[in-house]
C-alpha cells in the first residue's frame, strides 16, 4: 500500500457513523472458538466473532489469513472441525448453502457464479427454490433494484454486463431472499472508485434497514470509509477487533501483519530512453465469444521507465498482454515493435530472444506448471535463454542451479529446487516466477496483475524488485486493477476501457479520481466521449 | 457411511499400488466369471494363470507376446503425457506389417543382412504414415484425433484385406488371404534355440530405454509433459501445439509400425488378414496400467501377454471362448480406472451428517 498520500474515492469522510448499530441489542450471529483443520494447514484456529442488526463489520486480514475460510463456514460452504455457531441465539450447524439461505444468510462471491448465456432473470431464477413465474420475478427485480440504486435490466443477457453490472445481479440475487446477514468477499477489486461509491450507499441502506453486513477486505481505506467495526485475522487466528473510525491505516497494518506496512524506494525515472515496446494502431478481435477486442491501440514503453495500465478487469487487459506475449499472434509484423523488430506475427520464444520476459496473471497452470517441480519450472522459459538445453537434451544440473538462484535471490520459502510449484504459496510461487523472468536480463519486461493475491511482504518485495530492474535500464509494463499499486509503482498510467486505450499521464500528475473516471472509458478525445450512444447512457455504471 | 476425502496432494505410493490393486480385483472378478460359467474357479485360474508361465518355453512365449504390446504402448505413452489421444495404433501396427511386406515382397530372394533394418524402417514409415492423417486433420481442422486414428482402423484393416486377397496374394497359396513366406533374410533371427522369441524383443527393449530418454532426459520429452500437464503453460512457454500432436502422432504410429513389422517378420513370417490381432489396442491399456511410464509398460505388458496367452489356454483346456481375454483385459482397465480414484482420494469413516432444522 503506498505511502504517497493518494486521495482514495472510497476514504470519504466518515460521516456515516451515525447511523450505527444499537450497541445493546443482542447479536444476530455469534461463532465461538471456531476452528477448521484441514489435512495440511489450520485455516483458522478458535475464532470468536459478533455481528449485530444494523452493524457492517469487516472482517481484515492478508490473503491467507483465513477469512474466506469463515465465511464459508457461515455459509455452510464447509464445515468447522470444532467450535460453536449462534443464529440469533440459538446454536446452528448450517449444513449447506440452501440452509443458510433458509436462516437469512446470503452472500455475494468474489467469482462471480452466473450463467453468461442466460438473462438477468434466468440467472436469478435458478437460485430461487422452486420455479418462480419470469415476469413476476423480474418485476421484482425491478423493484428491488430501484429501492437499492442497482439499475439493472433483469431481460438483458449476462455476457452483455459490465462487471459491475454482474456484481448488481449478485447482489440482487441475495436481497430477493431478505437476508438479515449479508456477507460480502472482496467485492471492491472489480470496481472502478465511483461504482465502488454507489455500493457503499447500498450497503448503508441496507445496515440502516436492520441487515448485518460482514464485509471482507484487505483495503484499510474501503474499512474505514465503510465499516462500524473489524475484526481482525492473522494466520487463521483472531489478532484484535477495532473501531476503524478510531484507527489509523498503520494502526490496523499493525493488527493485520503484526508490523508497518512496507513500501517502496522510488526515484524518478530517466527521462529518453529508447523505445523496447512499441504498439501502433493495433486492433486485433477477440477468439473467445466474450471477449473484448482490442482497437485502435497505441503506446509506447521506453527503456529505464515502468508504465502502468489500469482499467476494470475484462475490459481486454487478458487480449493485449497475450497479443504482446505473443501467445496470440497477428497475421501482420507491424503492430508489435519489440525492442525495434516488427514481432506481431512472432511467436512467444521469438520475442523472449527479443530480449522479451513476461509474468502472466495466472501463476498456476499458466506461469508455471502445478505438478512440476521448481527445477522443471525454470526450464519453462529460461531454457534457451540460460542454456539449459543442449543437443535436445535437458542440462538438469544447470536448470537445477537456475532454479536455486531464483530461490535465493527472491526470497522464495520452498522446500528446495526439487519442490512442485503447487506446495508453495501464492505469494513465494509469485516471486519464483517474478525472479526466473527478471534474472534472465530482460530489456522488456512485462509484468500483469503483479501482486494479486500475495501478501502485503511479498508484494513490497516484487514491486521494490521491478522498479531496481528499470533502474538497471529496462524497460517495463505492468497491468493491474490494483490502482494504488500502479501510483506506488509507475512512472506513466494509462487506461484500458472497452478495448480501447487511453493516453498516457505522468503518474505524478494524475489523481485517482481522474484514473478512475477514465476507468469508464471518459477520457479526453475518447471514443465514447465523441459519441455517447444510447448504449453507453450510464458509462459511469462500469 | 464412507466419504472421499481430498488428499493434500496425490499419493505417489497409491499411484504404483493401484495397478496391484486392479490386478487383484481382476484376478477375484475372473474367479467370479469362471464360477458364473459353471467351471471349476480353481482349475479356471489354474489354466488362465499358472499355465502360461509353467515352464521355459512358455515364459518364451510370454515374451513373444509381449514384444509389439511394449512397443506400441510405449509409443501411445508419449503421446498420452501430451494429451494427444492416439487410439488407433492397433491401425498404424496393420500399415507397418504391410510397409515392411511390401520391402520383403520387393526384396524377395534377397540374402543382404540390410534386409531386416530396411524393413523396420519401412514399418515405422507407414504407421507414421498412418498417424500423420490424424495429426494433419487435427492441426488443420481441428478434427478429433480420437474419432480420426480410430476410425482409419478400420480402414487399415480392408486396405490389408485387399493386399492379401488382391495384388499381394501367394499365387501359390491355395488361394488363402496371405503372401508368400518371407525368405530367410526377412525373417528375424531366433533370440532362443527352439522357441520362437526374436530379435524384435531386443528391438521393443531398446525402443522402451529410448522412449524413457525422450520423456524423462529431452527438451522435446519436457516439453510434451507440459502440453499435458498445463497446455496454458505451454502456449505461454510458446511451445508449439501443432508440434506435440505431430511429434505425439508420428512417434506413437512409428513405434506401431515397427511392432506391425516384427510381428510379420517374426512369428507370422507372412501379412495375412489377420495380422491385427487387438495389440494396438490392447496397448492402450497396457501404456495406462504402466502408469505411461517405460519400466511400467514393461511390466505391463507382460501381464497382457499372461491375459491373451490365458485366453487361448481357457480355449483349449476348458471349452471357453478366446474372448474370455477381452473380458479381462476389459476388466483389468476397469478397476484400474476405479483404484485411481484413491490417488487423490483417501477414504474415510463418515461424521454424522449435520441436522438442518
Amino acid at each position: 500500500m503506498s505511502q504517497r498520500s493518494v486521495p482514495s474515492a472510497a476514504s470519504a469522510p466518515p460521516a456515516l457513523h451515525h447511523a450505527g448499530p444499537d450497541p445493546g441489542a443482542p447479536p444476530r450471529l455469534q461463532l465461538k472458538g471456531i476452528s477448521k483443520v484441514y489435512p495440511t494447514v489450520v485455516a483458522n484456529d478458535r475464532v470468536d466473532l459478533a455481528v449485530r442488526p444494523g452493524e457492517i463489520r469487516a472482517i481484515l486480514g492478508e490473503n491467507g489469513a483465513g477469512k474466506s475460510t469463515l465465511m464459508k463456514i457461515i455459509y455452510g460452504v464447509t464445515h468447522a472441525s470444532a467450535g460453536q455457531m449462534l443464529w440469533e441465539g440459538r446454536e446452528v450447524q448450517v449444513a449447506n448453502p440452501a440452509h443458510a439461505r433458509r436462516l437469512g444468510i446470503g452472500m455475494v462471491f468474489q467469482h462471480f457464479s452466473l450463467f453468461e448465456t442466460l438473462s438477468v432473470v434466468e440467472n436469478v431464477a435458478l437460485a430461487l427454490p422452486g420455479r418462480p413465474a419470469l415476469g413476476e420475478l423480474a418485476q421484482r427485480i425491478s423493484e428491488v433494484s430501484e429501492r437499492y440504486g442497482l439499475p439493472i435490466d433483469p431481460r438483458r443477457h449476462v455476457h452483455a454486463l459490465s462487471v459491475g453490472e454482474r456484481q448488481r445481479v449478485e447482489i440482487i440475487r441475495c436481497l430477493l431472499q431478505n437476508p438479515r446477514l449479508l456477507i460480502m468477499d472482496e467485492p471492491t477489486s472489480v470496481l472502478t472508485p465511483q461504482a465502488v461509491k454507489k455500493l457503499f450507499e447500498t450497503l448503508r441502506q441496507l445496515a440502516a434497514e436492520g441487515c448485518s453486513i460482514l464485509y471482507i477486505s484487505h483495503k484499510l481505506d474501503e474499512i474505514q470509509a465503510l465499516c462500524h467495526t473489524a475484526t481482525v485475522l492473522r494466520g487463521g487466528k483472531l489478532s484484535g477487533e477495532c473501531i476503524p473510525a478510531e484507527e489509523t491505516p498503520q494502526s490496523m497494518a499493525r493488527l493485520m501483519i503484526g508490523k508497518e506496512l512496507p513500501h517502496c524506494e522510488h526515484s524518478a525515472a530517466q527521462a529518453g530512453g529508447e523505445v523496447r515496446l512499441s504498439l501502433a494502431g493495433l486492433s486485433h478481435a477477440s477468439l473467445t465469444p466474450f471477449g473484448t477486442d482490442l482497437k485502435d491501440i497505441h503506446l509506447d514503453v521506453r527503456a529505464g521507465e515502468i508504465v502502468g495500465i489500469a482499467g476494470v478487469s475484462g475490459n481486454g487487459q487478458q487480449e493485449l498482454l497475450r497479443v504482446i506475449s505473443g501467445e496470440e499472434t497477428l497475421a501482420e509484423k507491424f503492430p508489435v515493435h519489440i525492442c525495434g523488430v516488427e514481432a506481431g506475427s512472432l511467436r512467444p520464444g521469438a520475442r523472449r530472444r527479443l530480449g522479451l520476459t513476461f509474468v502472466p496473471e495466472e501463476r498456476l497452470g499458466r506461469g508455471a506448471v502445478p505438478d512440476l517441480s521448481l527445477t522443471d519450472n525454470a526450464l519453462l522459459t529460461a531454457a534457451r535463454g540460460q542454456q539449459l538445453v543442449t543437443g535436445g537434451f535437458v542440462r538438469f544440473g544447470r536448470a537445477r542451479a537456475f532454479a536455486e538462484r531464483c530461490i535465493a535471490a527472491f526470497n522464495v520459502k520452498c522446500g528446495g529446487p526439487g519442490a512442485a510449484a503447487k506446495s508453495l504459496s501464492g505469494g513465494n510461487l509469485q516471486k519464483f516466477i517474478v525472479g526466473r523472468e527478471i534474472l534472465q536480463a530482460p530489456r522488456l519486461f512485462v509484468c500483469a496483475q503483479p501482486t494479486w493475491g500475495v501478501d502485503v511482504g511479498a508484494a513490497a518485495f516484487i514491486r521494490q524488485s521491478i522498479i531496481d530492474l528499470r533502474d538497471r535500464g529496462c524497460a517495463v509494463l505492468v497491468i493491474s486493477e490494483e490502482l494504488d499499486e500502479l501510483f506506488e509503482i509507475c512512472d506513466r498510467i494509462a487506461v484500458i476501457a472497452k478495448g480501447r486505450l487511453s493516453p498516457s499521464r505522468p503518474a505524478g500528475e494524475t489523481s485517482v479520481e481522474d484514473i478512475g473516471v477514465w476507468m469508464s472509458g471518459l477520457w479526453p478525445g475518447s471514443a465514447l466521449m465523441q459519441a455517447a450512444t444510447p448504449a453507453y447512457a450510464e458509462p459511469l455504471d462500469v | 457411511m464412507f466419504e472421499l476425502e481430498a488428499r493434500a496432494e496425490p499419493s505417489r505410493l497409491m499411484s504404483w499400488l493401484s495397478p496391484l490393486l486392479a490386478v487383484m480385483l481382476m484376478l477375484g472378478g475372473g474367479v467370479l466369471v469362471f464360477w458364473a460359467l459353471g467351471k471349476d474357479p480353481v482349475e479356471g485360474f489354474r489354466v488362465f494363470f499358472l499355465n502360461p508361465l509353467k515352464d521355459f518355453y512358455s515364459l518364451s512365449e510370454l515374451l513373444l507376446k509381449a514384444t509389439p504390446l511394449m512397443l506400441c504402448a510405449i509409443g501411445l505413452a508419449i503421446g498420452f503425457r501430451a494429451n494427444v489421444w492416439n487410439i488407433g495404433a492397433e491401425g498404424q501396427f496393420m500399415l507397418g506389417a504391410a510397409a515392411a511386406t511390401g520391402v520383403a515382397l520387393y526384396f524377395d530372394g534377397s540374402d543382404s543382412s540390410l534386409l531386416l533394418p530396411v524393413m523396420i524402417v519401412a514399418g515405422a514409415l507407414g504407421g507414421a504414415a498412418w498417424a500423420a492423417i490424424p495429426a494433419l486433420l487435427r492441426t488443420r481442422f481441428n478434427a478429433n484425433e480420437i474419432l480420426v486414428s480410430l476410425m482409419l482402423v478400420y480402414v487399415a484393416q480392408l486396405f490389408v484385406s485387399w493386399l492379401v486377397f488382391g495384388p499381394w496374394k501367394d499365387p501359390d497359396g491355395f488361394n488363402f488371404p496371405q503372401t508368400r513366406m518371407f525368405g530367410d533374410a526377412a525373417l528375424m533371427p531366433a533370440l532362443l534355440e527352439g522357441t520362437r522369441l526374436h530379435y524384435g524383443f531386443l528391438l521393443a527393449i531398446a525402443v522402451l530405454i529410448a522412449g524413457h530418454a525422450f520423456m524423462n532426459r529431452s527438451f522435446a520429452g519436457f516439453r510434451m509433459r507440459v502440453a499435458g500437464a498445463a497446455p496454458d503453460a505451454a502456449r505461454y512457454a510458446g511451445f508449439s501445439a501443432a508440434r506435440m500432436i505431430w511429434v505425439g502422432l508420428l512417434l506413437g504410429g512409428a513405434a506401431a509400425g515397427m511392432a506391425g513389422m516384427a510381428e510379420v517378420a517374426g512369428p507370422m513370417g507372412q501379412l495375412t488378414d489377420k495380422v491385427g490381432s487387438g495389440y494396438g489396442f490392447a496397448a492402450i491399456i497396457v501404456a495406462f496400467v504402466g502408469r505411461l511410464n517405460a519400466f511400467g509398460i514393461f511390466l505391463a505388458s507382460l501381464l497382457m501377454a499372461l491375459l491373451y496367452i490365458g485366453g487361448e489356454q481357457a480355449q483349449q483346456y476348458l471349452n471357453l471362448p478366446s474372448s474370455i481375454s477381452m473380458v479381462f483385459q476389459g476388466m483389468l482397465l476397469f478397476f484400474l480406472l476405479g483404484a485411481d480414484v484413491f490417488i487423490n482420494y483417501r477414504l474415510r469413516l463418515r461424521r454424522r451428517a449435520p441436522r438442518s432444522h
